[in-house]
């Protein structure tokens, strides 16, 4: 059964390990998950449970969604989403929306909404590489050629072109969760998620993984024998 | 409080040896080789610091084998066993860059 949590992004840290290694982390709200409807093939066609998260006011929700937050028991939230399910798989009744349903060490899928970035040129849109900067050039981020001749006689489709960039659901999949906490009702995920600060990401079981599969550890350096090597001068950090 | 403060905050070590710029310090390292862990000693002298609570790093710079050789030290690490202050140094900067440049018995020398 993939059923994950709804959360908002907190912001990055980063976290030792118990072998000392340091890994940045972003941190995810994921209090007060609450169910809002179980759906089933009988009723509703298609069988899936919707999750609601982050509460709003009572009057900023209209009657009819008002009388669906209330079906459940819950106050109304500003962020729903469904998490389908096998035709053939049922919900417990006491589903655990809590951080705990996800364990340390998970791979999950964050399905977030990026950050927009407005009118944006190919170089940064559609990394392109641009032209020349000297010798006369008086073509520097433009996208040059943009098809042939008179076969096909129009530009292909999907061309890169500039325009709006950012701003679009964005999934990132198989990110390792580090952490676990309870009682702050907070992920630690491994890595970057989509999103600015404050952003609403779903944090579902990595969908090209068995629900549980843990993230490889990774294989300790095989000659270590002196361990880190010294950097020389302006060393990197380790 | 803010989760991530409670986070960081967890992570810092109580007992941090002060230590200033300029200082000559012996860093114990745990190394780990196989399964065993060993304790690997880096001495030098800081000659930076930079960044605040679990990000907090530090820099030493030793002459070995007459080659510059620097090492970037995050504070708070648990690979980090202690940290021993040798001599206490005077520097007048933030940071001894300008020790890169110099040669011989000069490169070790801080005093303004």
């Amino acid at each position: 059964m993939r059923i994950g949590l709804l959360g908002k992004k907190i912001g990055m840290t980063r976290v030792y390990d118990d072998k000392g290694r340091a890994t940045a982390v972003t941190v995810i709200d994921v209090s007060d998950n609450a169910r809002l409807q179980v759906k089933t093939v009988d009723n509703d066609g298609y069988s899936a449970v919707q999750v609601g998260f982050d509460t709003q006011k009572e009057s900023r929700v209209n009657n009819a969604e008002l009388g669906h937050f209330n079906k459940s028991g819950s106050t109304p939230k500003k962020f729903v989403h469904e998490f389908r399910l096998e035709d053939s798989e049922t919900v417990a009744e006491d589903l655990n929306l809590k951080p705990t349903l996800l364990q340390a060490g998970q791979l999950v899928d964050v399905i977030g909404r990026s950050k927009g970035k407005g009118f944006q040129g190919v170089m940064k849109k559609h990394n392109m590489a641009g032209q020349g900067a000297s010798h006369g050039s008086m073509m520097h981020r433009r996208n040059g050629a943009i098809g042939n001749r008179s076969t096909p006689g129009r530009v292909w489709k999907n061309m890169g072109m500039p325009g709006h960039m950012g701003d679009e659901q964005v999934t990132v999949q198989n990110l390792k969760v580090v952490q676990v906490r309870e009682g702050d009702n907070a992920l630690l995920i491994a890595g970057a998620v989509p999103g600015a600060k404050g952003s609403y990401v779903v944090v579902r079981p990595a969908i090209k993984h068995s629900v549980g599969t843990l993230a490889k550890e990774p294989e300790a350096p095989a000659a270590a024998s002196s361990g880190k090597p010294a950097a020389k001068t302006a060393g990197k950090k380790k | 409080m803010n989760i991530i403060d409670t986070i960081e905050k967890e992570q810092l070590k109580k007992d941090v040896t002060k230590f200033k710029v300029g200082d000559s310090v012996r860093v114990h390292t745990r190394v780990v080789e196989g399964d065993k862990e060993r304790i690997q000693i880096f001495t030098g002298i800081v000659i930076g610091r930079k960044g605040t609570g679990v990000n907090a790093n530090f820099t030493v710079r030793r002459i070995s084998y007459g080659e510059g050789v620097e090492r970037v030290f995050p504070v708070h690490s648990p690979r980090i066993a202690k940290i021993e202050v040798e001599t206490a140094g005077t520097a007048r900067r933030a940071k001894l860059n300008y020790l890169r440049n110099r040669k011989g018995k000069q490169a070790m020398a801080v005093r303004e």
